[in-house]
């Protein structure tokens, strides 16, 4: 049985001027399961994400997410925050973007900031101590605690996060995204500078995001990687971008069977033939 | 042999440098201009030139010396920071002491004086909230500032309101301005933002220069209502309703300036409360985030546009807030009282003090208010101290006296951050 359908992108194209980032591309991500976006660089995959999470505004085509409890979202047509608030679709990004400044524990604290301040008159009323503040507020310290615990860095909880080695701001980052209880998480390339201990942790991690536990519902992940041994590893479903274009689409054993997707990775795949058979 | 060469360098240095400042100082100091009998007479002054180019000379060579010789290490930042939060516990309270104190013991000229430099803490705790915390650089506070100072004496004026339930007024319309203003404004970032705000807080003052049936244009207006105690007046004669009369005591002017003095100071901890206390609250907490990273906030959900426009507006409200005060101190307004100069000292006391600094706003209004006063005897010399002693700041600490943030929720016990871990906001 197949999972429902969570987001349907529908011949969404994306275009810089001249250069056509993004063509007429299809696919379906589906509820509790980690479809992953590969493709060579410059294939658009980032861009993809951008429309997603309403930062660029997709030249044509169209993203439905289809929400629990919400019918069916138009992405495209969503401001950026509120795709991030009522859609539920958290994202990380490329180039880690943490509030460095700030220590771990208020960076999760920030990611909860809609539950904690449903509207601006209840956050004024707040410094009155009014509006029920100091329990909500123990409840995000809660979340955040489980969420440390998740990524492993509750000992660094008082830390500035911009002090913290590489592997572990790309941990916080993903804790943030979570705070923020999406029902979708975009991950941008998230194993990029991980050994591979770290690497074979994040697969453990992504695989208990996606089935949920401790008593967090599970989340739909859409995931960027470069690495093709996590990717292979903990995908369900994975779809091949080039030049903005699906080249592929399937389970990971079909994808790496695609002749398609073979010539794309090594390049001039047909040349490769020829000194082969000249040689 | 290095040790020599390196002396020979510094030396070589040293002569370049004083021959650049020969270069300079030959026409500027070494020629003076005065009256002669007919015309004006140029009177040569090599001495001067000469004692110039050898202090250049002497303190080239002095810093190359310092800097050849100073230990290997600098101090680290980390310990620097804890340094100074410990310093700060013993610092904070001693001011506030003094403060409080200070009208039992000082006069009323020092008294005087510490209204102005209150008045200045409070703008500078004010604009923290703008430029520290939400990290948007706004050159045109002034404006909330003579917004409201206008309210309150024009509501004043015209329909005969006290003090007290124009403070408020003033308050909530400079807030309005404040929103108005950032609307179309807060889409700029940066150096852009900068600009506009300074144009509009020119626009303000050229509104009341001009707007004359309103403001009463360049002359101001004048009799401004003095501020109440419970209903009670401070008039000089002492008549019934009055301070003097209700407590039996002798009128005295120096009454009213305590009064002030407390006024102010109220005022100032209620800004330095709402600030501290919203910088632990999810709003708060946004606008630091928003200067961190604007765009890792609108990917978490924060709504970027009303987490700004919350943050001018509170500042600006604090602004119309002291310029209340300052209406009813002076009782006397116009718009010469507003101009870029008091926006630029004021966003100089806040990033001398520190961006986000609380303490150091109040340490930095108190050194640059005060300590232009009491330089009062130097005259024109005043502000090149005073610019000298900024540039000597900016170099030792270029992130302000008090740099460094403490986190606004912990875990276990709470650390300093260094200052370079912060970003100081892109607009
Ligand atoms: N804001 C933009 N303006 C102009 N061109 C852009 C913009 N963003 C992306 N592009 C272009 O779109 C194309 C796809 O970029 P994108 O970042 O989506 O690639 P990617 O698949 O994420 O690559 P990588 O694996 O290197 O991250 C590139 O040619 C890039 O230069
Ligand atoms: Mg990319």
């Amino acid at each position: 049985m197949t999972p429902p359908s969570l987001l349907e992108v529908h011949e969404l194209s994306m275009r810089f001027g001249g250069l056509t980032a993004v063509d007429g591309l299809s696919f379906t991500a589906r509820a509790s399961e980690i479809t992953a976006v590969i493709g060579p660089n410059g294939a658009g995959k980032t861009t993809v994400f951008n429309c997603i999470t309403g930062f660029y505004r997709p030249t044509s085509g169209g993203i439905a997410l289809s929400a629990p409890g919400d019918g069916t979202l138009a992405l495209e047509r969503m401001p950026g925050h509120l795709i991030a608030r009522r859609a539920r679709v958290a994202r990380t990004f490329q180039n880690i973007r943490l509030f460095a400044g700030m220590t771990v524990l208020e960076n999760l604290l920030v990611a909860q900031h809609n539950a904690l301040m449903p509207s601006v008159v209840n956050g004024l009323l707040a410094v009155f101590g009014l509006a029920g503040h100091a329990r909500a507020e123990r409840a995000a310290i809660e979340r955040a605690c489980f969420w440390l615990d998740a990524v492993d860095l509750t000992a660094r909880a008082d830390d500035p996060a911009g002090a913290l080695p590489y592997g572990a701001q790309r941990r916080l980052e993903i804790a943030r995204a979570m705070c923020t209880c999406p029902v979708l998480l975009c991950l941008d390339e998230p194993a990029a500078g991980l050994n591979p201990r770290e690497s074979d942790e994040l697969s453990v991690l992504l695989r208990r995001i996606r089935d949920g536990a401790g008593g967090e519902p599970g989340c739909s992940i859409l995931l960027i990687e470069h690495d093709m041994g996590v990717v292979m590893r903990i995908s369900d479903h994975i779809v091949v971008l080039d030049h903005g274009r699906k080249i592929s689409d399937g389970t990971p054993a079909d994808v790496r069977a695609d002749p398609a997707v073979i010539a794309a990775y090594l390049g001039e795949g047909d040349e490769d033939e020829v000194t082969e058979s000249a040689a | 042999m290095s040790a020599v060469s390196a002396g020979a360098a510094a030396l070589r240095d040293a002569f370049l440098s004083a021959l650049v400042a020969l270069g300079l100082f030959g026409a500027m100091i070494g020629l003076k201009t005065e009256v002669g009998p007919t015309s004006l007479v140029l009177v040569p002054r090599p001495w001067a030139v000469a004692i110039a180019v050898a202090v250049v000379f002497a303190g080239r060579l002095a810093l190359l010396t310092w800097r050849a010789w100073r230990p290997a290490g600098t101090p680290s930042p980390r310990r620097l920071v804890t340094a100074g939060a410990r310093a700060g516990r013993f610092v904070a309270p001693l001011l506030l002491v003094f403060a409080i104190t200070l009208p039992a013991y000082a006069g009323r000229y020092w008294i005087d004086l510490g209204i102005l430099v209150l008045t200045y803490v409070m703008l500078g705790w004010g604009l923290t909230i703008v430029v520290g915390l939400a990290g948007l650089l706004d050159l045109g506070y002034v404006a909330f500032y003579a917004v409201g100072a206008y309210s309150y004496a024009l509501l004043a004026q015209n329909f005969g309101l006290g003090f007290w339930t124009c403070l408020p007024l003033a308050g909530l319309l400079a807030a309005c301005w404040g929103l108005i203003l950032g609307f179309p404004v807060l889409r700029l970032r940066g150096d852009y933002l900068a600009i506009v705000t300074l144009a509009f807080g020119e626009i303000i003052r050229i509104v009341l220069l001009n707007w004359v049936s309103l403001t009463n244009g360049p002359q101001g207006i004048s009799g401004i209502p003095r501020p109440t105690l419970f209903g009670l007046t401070f008039t000089m004669d002492g008549g019934p309703g009055s301070v003097a009369d209700f407590f039996g005591v002798e009128p005295d002017i120096s009454q009213r300036v305590i009064f002030l003095y407390y006024v102010i100071f109220g005022l100032a901890l209620l800004t330095n409360w709402v600030s501290l206390r919203l910088r632990r609250l999810p709003l708060g907490r946004a606008w630091e985030a928003l200067r961190e990273d604007e765009v890792a906030c609108r990917a978490l959900g924060i709504n970027v546009t009303t987490t700004k426009l919350t943050a001018f507006a509170i500042g600006a409200c604090f602004g119309g807030f002291a310029g209340a005060f300052f209406a009813t101190r002076q009782a006397f307004i116009s718009p010469e009282s507003f101009t870029f100069m008091e926006s630029a000292t004021v966003l100089a006391i806040v990033v001398l003090g520190g961006l986000g600094s609380q303490l150091g706003v109040a340490l930095a209004a108190l050194v640059m208010i005060g300590g232009t006063e009491l330089f009062r005897e130097f005259a024109e010399y005043r502000m090149l101290i005073f610019g000298a002693a900024l540039v000597v700041m900016m170099i030792l600490r270029p992130r302000g006296l008090v740099s460094g943030r403490t986190p606004s929720v912990s875990l276990g016990s709470s650390r300093q951050i260094s200052a370079d871990l912060i970003s100081q906001g892109r607009g």
